[in-house]
């Protein structure tokens, strides 16, 4: 793709995302999917953070976790401490990526199915963390969050508080939306930098790329903190915009679905989260209406899709690029 | 504190049956099948079928579970996985795909058989109690069975020419087939047995704690556990990690009963200690 494309491609894509889906949403009335759209991006945000941690070769199905552990950082700051939401947001993702740092010196040396299984235990250790610890209030779960306050700079209003709002749902969609582009803004200049190249390295021989002098500990944990910084975002928002946040709001079926979010779009695109979390939660939704056989329905899709494009819904372009 | 020693074993047991299965399909593949749990589940659910509803001999129900899961478990590997490994350019593919296979599994069961719990009549009647140890007679029975399963496992594995031929196939594939071992074949005999032995707990174990359509990932899960502690694709080690499991949720269960229910989070992160101090397991081939 030559510079030009891809500045085109960018913009047009913001325009989805800020102009044309909120006027057709107003247009049609049906501001119900500004909710299906939130979820959508804040998914794609902690599939990203997945995403990056199988760019250095690893299989992460402990997401759920850091998602879990952000929604209860920033629960308990604003509910216990009374902090305002959007100093909390950055709180709980740095929360995460300290406590990922901590959990992930002495589980990246893992590999394959151990790494995998490692931090599937991990979500539910997560999960009954939540239960057992006496801050989270157990089962009953963190309930009437207050909605994000105004965030105002040298007393210029920035973000309006979110409870005056007319729209809250138009107001927690651009937030999401904005965020995802961040985030993947920043994966993009991860994977196309030094650093990427590296981690590339890390993804096909570690002892290789150890021997040529690659700090491969290093790295893998830097990409790994990234990543959970994600999740703990997206958990934050998330707890947000529900005003609660469970021991069950994350659980091994979330985490296990980031993970299919990644293979579902493709593991060898920086995009394939975002259309794989979009296409999965929409196809979800839409078999709603088939009642008893939903997951029927999607599970034998899934199958199919698997059996025919293994290697994700992106090398479809990839392949008819190559072609023609 | 024998009863607690006594019910770990009869745990254990069951657990490193289940355990089996896995990580012989994982030797053979490289593929962690997240739909064993449903097999097990499925397995459950013919013999309920069988004996519970049939009223045939539990017999030849727990042989109906075992061949319907082999059959069903031959056929995956033939027209899903072997397809998508060949496809696939990243061997974790299979992952998508064995999730997929879960959730499928777990559709069918709901769509048959429904959400309710079903349990079968006890297979003999009566309590063991010998003042220490109280213990019902159908759980030793079925204790005992497993133990034979597995021991028959074992001797399969180690002296019949099928089992060879998968021990080589687990060794070294390319090697293996280079020695005229066929390939192809024997994945998917080692596949079917896998899934075989998932049916069969899950036969067994319906005449004690019954079976509901819920249960696959949970149990999934745990099997997971076990195959790490043991270490990843090892026979040896699955049936040791599945008796180490039991144990610790018997003792756990007994000993942290007045803190709450942490015996499994207190399971959870001593696993994750223990793996990251020993990162293949008790005896893991490195990075199987």
């Amino acid at each position: 793709m030559t510079h030009n494309v891809k500045i085109a491609s960018v913009a047009a894509f913001l325009a989805i995302v800020f102009i044309a889906v909120p006027v057709l949403i107003s247009a049609s009335g049906r501001t119900d999917l500004y909710y299906t759209l939130t979820s959508v991006a804040l998914l794609s945000i902690a599939s990203a953070g997945v995403w990056l941690t199988f760019y250095i070769g690893r299989i992460n199905i402990g997401q759920g976790a850091y998602a879990l552990m952000g929604g209860y950082v920033s629960a308990i700051l604003v509910v216990t401490y009374g902090w305002s939401f959007w100093l909390t947001l950055p709180a709980a993702g740095l929360f995460c990526a300290a406590a990922s740092v901590a959990i992930g010196l002495p589980i990246l040396r893992l590999r394959g199915v151990y790494f995998a299984m490692v931090t599937l235990v991990l979500t539910e250790v997560a999960r009954l963390l939540a239960l057992a610890l006496p801050v989270t209030n157990g089962a009953k779960g963190m309930v009437s969050i207050p909605l994000p306050g105004a965030l105002s700079a040298f007393g210029l209003i920035i973000i309006p508080d979110f409870a005056t709002l007319h729209n809250s749902r138009l107001a927690f969609y651009l937030l999401a939306a904005a965020l995802m582009v961040a985030c993947f803004a920043v994966v993009y200049r991860l994977v196309h930098s030094r650093i990427g190249k590296l981690c590339q390295s890390l993804q096909q021989n570690e002892e290789l790329a150890s021997s040529i002098g690659v700090n491969i500990a290093y790295l893998r944990v830097i990409a790994y903190a990234v990543s959970s910084f994600f999740g703990g975002v997206a958990g934050a928002i998330f707890a947000a915009i529900s005003q609660s946040i469970y021991p069950s709001s994350f659980t091994v079926t979330d985490s296990v679905n980031f993970m299919l979010n990644c293979f579902l779009g493709g593991l060898g695109y920086v995009f394939g989260p975002m259309l794989g979390t979009l296409v999965l939660y929409f196809g979800w939704d839409l078999l709603f209406q088939t009642g008893q056989f939903q997951l029927l329905i999607y599970s034998t899709l899934m199958i199919v899709l698997m059996l025919f494009l293994p290697n994700g819904l992106l090398s479809l372009a990839a392949t008819t690029r190559k072609k023609g | 504190m024998e009863q607690v020693i006594a019910n770990g074993f009869y745990l254990g047991a069951q657990y490193a049956l289940i355990a089996l299965g896995l990580t012989l399909i994982f030797a053979l593949m490289n593929v962690l099948n997240f739909a064993h749990g449903q097999m097990y589940v499925l397995g459950g659910f013919i013999t309920y079928t069988v004996y519970g509803q049939l009223g045939l001999p539990f017999v030849l129900a727990l042989l109906a579970s075992g061949v319907t899961l082999a059959v069903i478990g031959a056929l995956m590997e033939k027209f899903l996985f072997r397809t998508v490994i060949k496809r696939s350019l990243r061997e974790e593919s299979t992952m998508l795909l064995a999730a997929a296979t879960a959730f499928f599994f777990d559709a069918v069961i709901l769509l048959i058989f429904g959400e309710k719990q079903r349990g079968v009549p006890k297979i003999v009647k009566g309590v063991f109690n010998d003042g220490g140890i109280i213990m019902p007679y159908d759980r030793m029975l079925v204790g005992v069975l497993a133990l034979v399963f597995i021991a028959a496992f074992v001797l399969y594995m180690q002296y019949s020419r099928v089992g060879r031929a998968m021990r080589a196939l687990a060794q070294d594939r390319v090697a293996a087939q280079l020695m005229g071992v066929k390939v192809d074949r024997y994945t998917m005999i080692g596949f079917a047995m896998g899934a075989m032995l998932a049916g069969i707990v899950g036969g067994l174990l319906v005449t004690i704690t019954g079976v509901n359509s819920g249960i696959g990932g949970p149990i999934s899960i745990k099997a997971f556990m076990m195959v790490m502690i043991g270490g990843a694709g090892v026979v040896g080690g699955a049936i040791a990690g599945g008796f180490i499991l039991g144990m610790m949720e018997s003792v756990g269960l007994t000993v942290l009963r007045e803190y709450g229910d942490v015996t499994y989070l207190v399971i959870f992160a001593a696993l994750m200690v223990f793996l990251s101090i020993r990162p293949n397991g008790l005896m893991g081939k490195p990075w199987g």
